[in-house]
């Protein structure tokens, strides 16, 4: 078991710098998921973990093992590919067995270390196979039946169920947590879909352009955006960005104005703003259609999907927003509507794009510092 | 209307199609089917090129088999050089092209230089050998001497000759590289990279993985490698003329004398359905038995998600 620290991390390849100083902190056990759009470096940043590529600066310790210099084969660590990375040669059972052989371990060990992968992935009954003999889903277990037979102190997922269909992934996404959950090591995950990230995830690591844009619980990245890329990234549809300007403010709040409306919204202490221009954040769903809003603008399209409708919104004095209302609303495109922003819903990014910290209530709170895993019962 | 298009075209055979692939018919049966056939006849034949031809039946093939030193002999040189040149065409092949996939500066290059030589006419090929291997005045022999070494009479002496005539062949084997560089950079490098995490050695990595997944292209030019071993002439006739003492003496120019020497048309054509039939046997054989070793990567695709 060990936690994982890589520090001031570089990697460039020729003129490309593709992470530019990370700093990261995994905690041993945890399951923690590199997200970020594709580009971002979250891949790379995987497979410097990895040992697969050279860092051009910056070192990777596991424990207290510094493992920046030592080959992939020494840093104890198994890895699932993408596209699974099978040996389409070999039968499943050998596709296990391969490696651990080659590192001369007894035969039995690795029989015994098969068979057991192999009752845990169900896939028991497939071990004479080849992999082209076996559906999308079937490979995938097998693939990480392979890392699981190393009994590595870190698992590294690189986009593992992006090859899968829809319905796969959802049953895939929920092995992967029972799996994480009985084998307790700490799994780093490479996802660029964020429901994945969130659902499996005890930390979030938001990577934008190489470098990291936040760290934290998933609810954490959603109630508590570090950044206005971090606000845009997580949660669909988009947040609400719109420009606003700083009227006036206190320790703990300030009041904006925007399109004509004054807003005074909540803050859990903040250091005085000094540029008046800043970027107001209101996630759709909490954009709320009031006869008495502060916003005015006509719905260019409204998307009706049953349980919810998704408005699009042109806002007098410019810019749009998306509000989804509850699926009976009848609200039609070129209805004239006015919106309320709920104070203590809202956003506030200053002039660098940095949020400012939010006050939040006591409930939603105790959900961000909630594992989401069933109480212990000891 | 629709019901009287369907009838006129059920009446009228449609010749549209036919006319599309009549080029490959006609080049097929006039340039390929058709020769093969007359040979076949031919060989039945005694048929000079001047005078008139007899029908001898299968005289042409008991010579060949029961009173034709010659034969055996030429037969023999054959498969002595197939027997070393096949082999050694593929090892090598394999060793450049693992080479030549190594990405580093200039390999574009060095892939270029490689298959120069396959692109070159086998004549003009032929007289760089002769220079080289010259006994007085060939590049081989001066720079042997430069290392102390007396070389040999490599034309000239029937214990070097065909092993000159290996060496020159060698010398064209870019297309195989070729083959089996493509084959190499088609292998997907996660299967590497997994190896590694796994901690499989290099070594290990060649043998395990790029030699089962290069195993198609492998078979492909074992099979086209042992077709041209046997069908060696060019740098035979024109380096060597099959001599000394007949020590380079290929099956291939034994039929190129009879019928062009001694005109003995017949006799050559039934000759060179031997060399078919060898051909054909040991090409069948090792596909037959290159089941087990062989490992196709279209069997891979398919299946999918579910």
């Amino acid at each position: 078991m060990a936690e994982l620290r890589v520090t001031g991390l570089w990697k460039a390849f020729g003129a490309v710098e593709v992470l530019k100083g990370i700093d990261l902190h995994l905690p041993d056990g945890a399951f923690v998921s590199f997200l970020g759009p594709s580009g971002c470096g979250k891949s790379t940043l995987l497979r410097c973990i990895a040992g697969l590529e050279d860092l051009t600066e910056g070192a990777i310790h596991m424990g207290d093992r510094d493992i920046t210099q030592l080959p992939s084969a020494r840093r104890d660590i198994a890895m699932v590919f993408q596209n699974y990375a099978l040996y389409p040669h070999m039968t499943v059972r050998k596709n296990m067995a391969f490696g651990l052989a080659l590192n001369g371990m007894p035969r039995a060990e690795i029989d015994r270390r098969v068979a057991l992968a192999a009752e845990t992935l169900r896939i028991a009954d497939l071990l004479d196979r080849k992999p082209r003999q076996l559906s999308g889903g079937q490979r995938q277990r097998v693939a990480i039946g392979r890392a699981i037979t190393r009994q590595p102190q870190l698992f590294l997922l690189d986009e593992p169920l992006s090859n899968l269909d829809a319905s796969l992934r959802v049953t895939m996404r929920a092995e992967l947590a029972a799996l994480h959950d009985r084998l307790g090591v700490t799994m780093v995950y490479v996802t660029h879909d964020q429901v994945e990230a969130m659902t499996l995830s005890d930390l979030v690591v938001v990577l934008d352009k190489g470098r990291v844009a936040q760290v934290g619980r998933p609810l954490e990245l959603f109630h508590r955006p570090a950044n206005l890329f971090v606000a845009g990234f997580i949660g669909s549809p988009q947040m609400n960005l719109l420009p606003a300007s700083v009227i006036r403010q206190s320790a703990d709040d300030i009041t904006l104005a925007l399109h004509g409306a004054t807003l005074t919204i909540p803050t859990a202490g903040h250091d005085p703003i000094a540029a008046p221009a800043v970027t107001l954040g209101i996630r759709p769903d909490r954009l709320e259609i009031a006869p008495d809003g502060d916003l005015s603008g006509t719905i260019r399209l409204a998307e009706r999907l049953g349980t919810e409708n998704h408005l699009h919104i042109d806002l007098e004095g410019g810019g749009s927003v998306t509000c989804i209302t509850d699926g009976t609303h009848p609200a039609r495109a070129r209805d004239r509507v006015r919106l309320r922003i709920p104070p203590a819903d809202a956003h506030v990014f200053d002039g660098r794009g940095n949020a400012l910290p939010r006050r939040l209530d006591p409930a939603t709170q105790a959900l961000i510092t909630d594992t989401n895993r069933p109480a212990d019962p000891a | 209307m629709t019901d009287a298009r369907r009838f006129s075209s059920r009446r009228r055979p449609n010749l549209a199609p036919w006319l599309f692939i009549s080029p490959w018919i006609l080049g097929f049966f006039l340039f390929t089917l058709g020769p093969m056939v007359f040979s076949l006849v031919m060989s039945l034949y005694d048929w000079p090129v001047v005078g008139d031809r007899r029908f001898v039946g299968l005289d042409n093939y008991r010579v060949m088999l029961t009173q034709d030193p010659k034969f055996w002999q030429s037969l023999g040189v054959t498969v002595k050089f197939a027997a070393i040149f096949v082999p050694l065409n593929i090892l090598l092949s394999f060793l450049l092209a693992i080479l030549l996939n190594v990405k580093v500066r200039g390999t574009a290059l060095f892939r270029t230089a490689f298959y120069l030589p396959s692109i070159i006419s086998g004549v003009a090929l032929v007289m760089i050998w002769k220079w080289i291997y010259s006994k007085d005045y060939g590049l081989l022999n001066y720079a042997l001497s430069l290392m102390g070494v007396d070389g040999p009479n490599w034309l000239g002496d029937p214990h070097w000759s065909i092993l000159a005539i290996i060496i020159a062949s060698l010398w064209g084997l870019g297309g195989t590289m070729l083959i089996l560089l493509a084959g190499l950079q088609s292998i997907p490098k996660e299967l590497y990279e997994a190896a590694r995490v796994s901690g499989v050695p290099a070594w290990a990595q060649t043998v395990y993985i790029t030699i089962p997944m290069l195993s198609p292209m492998l078979l492909f030019t074992f099979v086209t490698s042992l077709i041209s071993a046997f069908q060696q002439l060019t740098i035979a006739l024109l380096l060597t003329k099959g001599g000394p003492l007949n020590s380079t003496y290929f099956f291939a120019m034994y039929i190129y004398d009879n019928a062009f020497k001694f005109h003995d048309m017949g006799y050559a054509a039934a000759m060179s359905w031997v060399m078919f039939l060898i051909i054909l046997i040991l090409s069948m054989a090792v596909l037959k038995y290159s089941a087990a070793w062989v490992h196709y990567e279209g069997d891979v695709k398919g299946g999918g998600n579910g």
